[in-house]
């Protein structure tokens, strides 16, 4: 380090002197500093003239900066600058530029959406944003699903229709699946034999005879299954019942139990409990109708559309 | 001319105290008092009531928990906070906040919108083991709000010391009826003192939280609390223009 070539000047002091010789350096800011600092000084005054600042008995000064934008009745307003109006004007400005395309998709009917490859990938994109920030918390990120709690969007099994018009309504008024406890209703017996029954149904392994004994309950009216599940057991779309036949299964996890027992363990549970747990939000109110038309889209498009 | 001298600051304990206090209340006083003075600080909105009994205990657990630490109870007015979140926070939306859960920490997402957006199955099981939902979530698990009994003992005093400091809470028949008026009979009736531990074993039985209505759990209170957060105010019913001018 290079000596510094000045000559060493005696330290100054603020002249403050206690107990008798405990003194004070005085090391006074740079030049550049105390300018800078009433830079910022002048700064602040413009800024007052400008944005709102200074309160003034029951109101403020609102500067001079304004914005304009557009009111509810269609008409040019005009405000003293805020972040409210900034929020409102670039709202506006964004909805101008997005509207060509959800205008396109609000008009248009979905069969023609879905062959516009210009506006699928529209969808695609906003579709995508609007899907991970309100539905993949459940549904998961790409809409998989998870068994016991959320269904799959992907595959072409629906609960509550897979068409256009089924998913909009899903998504527009929420869904709720109830199927009533049968713990008290069947017999231990009963429920055991309607457990092997349906996993017949869906192709487990199951002991014949108990299952062809759960046939009969399942059409019943004892147990009275069939008027929800269907004649068929395929379920009824209406009701949100599940269809039974297909080797998709929502709430008991079957296909990861590996031995008998605990496969009929898992759909007892199901029978003797009931289901209360299928709660799907309403969405109405909460994202708008073309946010929820492109959603309608992006989900009819994740695989399984019908 | 008066000649400010350092020395006569500095010598003075009393002396240094004052003027200390002095220039620290300023920032306060510029920052404060206004909020106070102003007209159109707080937004004339329809539908902000005070917490039933049995969110108001979620609220203190909210708070106990320190959910507060990753979390923000405040949409901005910034176009993509609104996009993600919901309509912005009003002031009038925390006026019965005491005190306000806005937060300065955003680990995990705003919550200031979040009643309604997912089932009380959802709730539950994502605070006793987030991951199982969401699986690269770094919030922490909170098993015990399912095993915890909600101690509601003095519910009815922590009602009280929110009504000091100015929430609607009643305490006898005048108040009470007052509270009909302005927030209808349902409300009023979760909103009187001398009721409050029967009001909320009542909302806990009609909205089973948790799931297990065997009891009255912890997991109750809060679901019930995070289930309310920002659906008081309905603003399909209010002209946007109409917020611009409260600011
Ligand atoms: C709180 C969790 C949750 C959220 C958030 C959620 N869902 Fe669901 N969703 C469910 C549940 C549970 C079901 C099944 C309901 C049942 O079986 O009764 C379901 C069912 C559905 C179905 C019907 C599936 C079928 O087979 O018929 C669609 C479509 C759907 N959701 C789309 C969405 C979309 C789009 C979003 C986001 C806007 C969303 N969900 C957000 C829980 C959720
Ligand atoms: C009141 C109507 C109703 C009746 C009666 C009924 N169920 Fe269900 N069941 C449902 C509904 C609805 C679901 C789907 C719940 C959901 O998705 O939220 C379901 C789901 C199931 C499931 C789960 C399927 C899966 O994917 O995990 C099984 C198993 C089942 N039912 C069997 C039965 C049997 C056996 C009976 C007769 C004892 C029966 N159900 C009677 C309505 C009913
Ligand atoms: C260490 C930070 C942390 C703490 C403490 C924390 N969280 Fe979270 N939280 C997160 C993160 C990160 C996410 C996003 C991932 C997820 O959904 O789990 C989240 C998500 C959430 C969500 C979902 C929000 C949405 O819109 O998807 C809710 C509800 C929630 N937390 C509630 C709580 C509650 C209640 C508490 C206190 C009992 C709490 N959190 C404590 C970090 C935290």
């Amino acid at each position: 380090m290079a000596e510094s070539q000045e000559k060493p000047q005696g330290p100054q002091t603020t002249g403050h002197v206690w107990d008798g010789d405990l003194q004070e350096y005085n090391n006074p800011l740079p030049q550049w500093w105390i300018y800078g600092f009433y830079v910022t000084i002048l700064f602040a005054l413009v800024y007052w003239i400008v944005y709102p600042s200074w309160p003034v008995g029951q109101g403020f000064l609102t500067g001079i900066n304004t914005i304009t934008y557009v009111n509810s009745q269609g008409q040019e307003e005009t405000w003293h600058w805020n972040t409210r109006a900034k929020l409102l004007r670039e709202m506006q400005e964004a909805a101008a530029q997005q509207r060509p395309w959800f205008e396109r998709i609000a008009q248009m009917p979905y069969e023609q959406i879905v062959k516009d490859p210009e506006l699928m990938g529209f969808v695609r994109s906003a579709g995508r944003a609007l899907f991970t920030d309100n539905c993949a918390g459940c549904h998961q990120v790409g809409g998989g699903g998870k068994i016991g709690h959320y269904p799959n969007l992907t595959d072409d099994n629906w609960i509550y229709g897979g068409t256009f018009d089924k998913i909009r309504e899903t998504i527009v008024q929420g869904r709720h699946g109830y199927m009533p406890p049968f713990a008290e209703a069947l017999s231990r017996a009963q429920i055991d034999a309607l457990a092997h029954y349906v996993l017949s149904l869906a192709g487990e392994p199951h002991d014949a005879t108990q299952a062809a004994e759960g046939k009969n309950l399942f059409h019943s009216h004892t147990a009275a299954c069939y008027y929800c599940h269907g004649d068929d057991a395929k379920g009824r779309q209406d009701l949100g019942s599940a269809n039974l036949t297909d080797r998709i299964w929502l709430w008991a996890d079957v296909p990861s139990a590996t031995d008998v027992p605990s496969k009929v363990a898992l759909v007892r549970q199901i029978i003797a409990g009931g289901l209360n747990r299928g709660n799907m939000p309403a969405w109405e109110g909460r994202l708008s109708e073309e946010q929820i038309k492109v959603l309608t889209v992006y989900v009819h498009q994740l695989g399984g559309g019908q | 001319m008066f000649k400010f001298k350092h020395e006569a600051l500095e010598t003075n304990t009393g002396l240094l105290l004052v003027a200390t206090m002095m220039a620290i209340s300023v920032g306060g006083l510029v920052e404060i008092a206004p909020l106070f003075l102003i007209e159109d600080t707080m937004e004339k909105v329809e539908g902000v009531r005070p917490y039933t009994p049995l969110e108001q205990m979620g609220r203190d657990i909210y708070i106990r928990e320190g959910c507060y630490t990753c979390h923000s109870q405040m949409v901005r007015p910034f176009r993509d906070e609104q996009l993600r979140y919901g309509h912005y926070s009003l002031a009038a939306e925390s006026k019965y906040d005491h005190p306000f859960q806005w937060g300065s920490k955003r680990t995990g997402p705003d919550l200031a919108r979040l009643g309604g957006k997912y089932s009380n199955e959802w709730h539950v099981q994502h605070l006793i083991a987030p991951r199982s939902v969401v699986p690269e979530s770094v919030m922490p698990n909170y098993p015990w709000l399912m095993e915890n009994r909600l101690n509601y003992a003095d519910i009815g005093q922590r009602m009280r010391a929110l009504r000091a400091v100015g929430v609607p809470y009643s305490i006898n028949q005048e108040e009470y009826e007052r509270n009909v008026k302005d927030f209808g009979p349902e409300m009023a009736a979760q909103f009187h003192i001398p009721n409050a531990r029967e009001s909320l074993v009542a909302q806990v039985r009609a909205g089973n939280y948790d799931g297990d209505p065997s009891y009255v759990s912890e997991m109750d209170a809060l679901v019930a609390y995070l289930q309310v957060l920002g659906t008081m105010v309905d603003f399909s019913q209010i002209k946007p223009e109409e917020l611009v001018k409260f600011r």
